[in-house]
């Protein structure tokens, strides 16, 4: 990382990523959402890690995209809009910053937010170890898929962030881009969509859907075809970003 | 120090910088004046390498805004409108990120960046409130806080957009003292809409409506355009080509 990284973009890093911690929001997310992880995990209904009666932490692996989809875009919702409703944008832009430097220093500063957010769940690992004897394998790469997922809303919220000053309306669009994205390969979704798209369009909508490369992490297989996705899917969000931020800068 | 030449500017079908000429040189404190919607800050955000133009050229320090916008702002200090800084980090943290982006810190002693901020904190009379959150401060020590950002790194040239908009007359008065003081080897650009600030601090004047330059002179020949020496007549004949008692431009 240091390597890669230039000055202003760690100062930004470090900037965003103490913001967390200096107010309010850091401590109501992570409270909030270890709490509702743990509850979704644990909940008594259909697929719930009781009645599974399976020490791993699928039911874990498989409700955290959806806790994403209301949690992710909550991080990513204030990143731009908030600079763009404070003025400070003008500020952070005319300081020797590029756009490219900005962009990425505050969307590292949320992913690592997010990953040590996943992180502090990890009494569930020792749950599952004191029950059982998981896969240590497939835990540690259902962690790296719940990362990259998170990491993959956090870019379209980046974008959806850019767009305006209003943070309600960053939110709801990362919401729901977000949901489309996993659903994207389910079959109700596919099955309407091939009712009057062609078959090749409904296959690259496919091949775009989150859940679909997720899940084979989830698993525990790790295939290049997935991590590439995920990458692409980041880098692509955050070039739109950047192009957006460049194009108006200030309203 | 900065050099304009055929600068354009447009919002869609608004023009908001048309042909704008000028220069600035070393130890000279431009004025920026015109009625709101003139192109000053539009101008300012040109020359802060905020905004692109749509055509023309901004020369700072002999360096060309296309080829190293980052060379130049790293010479610039710059005040937005409004003094922008990040309400929930305390001054000191504030100022702090602001000399770590520009690379402070990171070559020479650690302790760079904490000795510079007791520096510009005594020079802008922010000592007492070092430690408090930007969000709790009145609006006088958020400007001030803002012009100790811009002059964190020492640069030769500063750019502030109404940097005593919305001050108290004592606040006014210690801002200008505070240009004045600094201003001798370096090259301001202030905008602003009170005339008696430009004779307060101001070497040079420039005025600007509809995003043409109408005016370049002393703030003496300024005063001198109105046969009773009052500076809002003649800003008057020159933005809005109204025939003003006692003004002549010719």
């Amino acid at each position: 990382m240091k390597i890669i990284l230039n000055n202003p973009t760690k100062a930004i890093f470090k900037r965003e990523l103490k913001n967390y911690f200096h107010t309010p929001i850091g401590y109501v997310f992570l409270i909030i959402f270890l709490f509702a992880q743990g509850y979704i995990t644990f909940e008594p209904g259909k697929g719930s890690f009781f009645l599974l009666r399976q020490a791993d932490l699928r039911p874990f692996f498989f409700t955290i995209p959806w806790m994403f989809i209301l949690f992710v875009p909550a991080i990513s919702m204030r990143l731009w809009a908030e600079e763009r409703r404070s003025g400070t944008i003008e500020l952070l832009l005319t300081l020797p910053v590029s756009v490219i430097d900005a962009v990425l220093g505050k969307f590292l500063a949320a992913w690592i937010f997010l990953i040590i957010s996943l992180l502090l769940t990890f009494p569930m690992i020792i749950t599952v170890f004191y029950l059982g004897s998981p896969d240590l394998v497939v835990i540690i790469l259902g962690y790296i898929g719940a990362s990259l997922v998170a990491g993959v809303m956090l870019s379209i919220g980046c974008f959806f962030s850019s767009l305006s000053k209003n943070q309600v309306i960053s939110f709801i669009f990362t919401s729901v881009f977000s949901y489309f994205m996993l659903m994207a390969g389910s079959p109700p979704v596919l099955e309407f969509l091939s009712s009057f798209l062609p078959t090749f369009f409904v296959e690259l909508i496919e091949n775009l859907s989150i859940m679909n490369h997720y899940e084979s992490m989830q698993l525990g297989v790790l295939r290049l075809s997935d991590l590439l996705f995920f990458v692409f899917m980041i880098l692509g969000w955050l070039l739109a970003t950047f192009l957006m931020l460049q194009e108006k800068k200030t309203e | 120090m900065i050099e304009i030449n055929a600068l354009y500017k447009s919002f869609g079908h608004l023009l908001a910088v048309n042909n704008l000429e000028f220069k600035v040189d070393k130890g000279e404190v431009l004025g920026l004046l015109g009625p709101n919607g003139a192109g000053k800050s539009t101008t300012m955000r040109m020359i802060t390498g905020l905004i692109n133009p749509d055509s023309g050229s901004i020369f700072v320090n002999g360096l060309d805004m296309r080829n190293s916008p980052r060379e130049i702002k790293s010479i610039i200090g710059y005040v937005p409108e409004n003094a922008p800084s990040y309400g929930e980090m305390s001054v000191r943290e504030f100022l702090h990120f602001c000399a770590e982006v520009r690379g402070m810190g990171i070559t020479k002693a650690k302790n760079e960046i904490a000795e510079k901020i007791e520096k510009i904190a005594e020079s802008c009379s922010l000592q007492l409130v070092l430690d408090q959150i930007i969000e709790t401060l009145s609006k006088g020590y958020r400007r001030r806080v803002s012009l100790a950002q811009a002059l964190i790194h020492d640069p030769p040239i500063l750019i502030l957009d109404e940097p005593t908009d919305g001050l108290d007359p004592n606040q006014k008065h210690e801002i200008r003292t505070l240009i004045k003081k600094i201003a001798s080897d370096k090259c301001i650009i202030i905008s602003t809409h009170i005339l008696e600030e430009v004779e307060a601090v101001c070497s040079r004047v420039i005025i600007i409506s509809l995003g043409k330059l109408l005016f370049n002179g002393t703030p003496t020949e300024f005063r001198n355009k109105s046969a009773t020496g009052r500076m809002d007549d003649v800003f008057r004949a020159i933005t809005t080509e109204e025939v003003v008692e006692g003004v002549n431009l010719l």
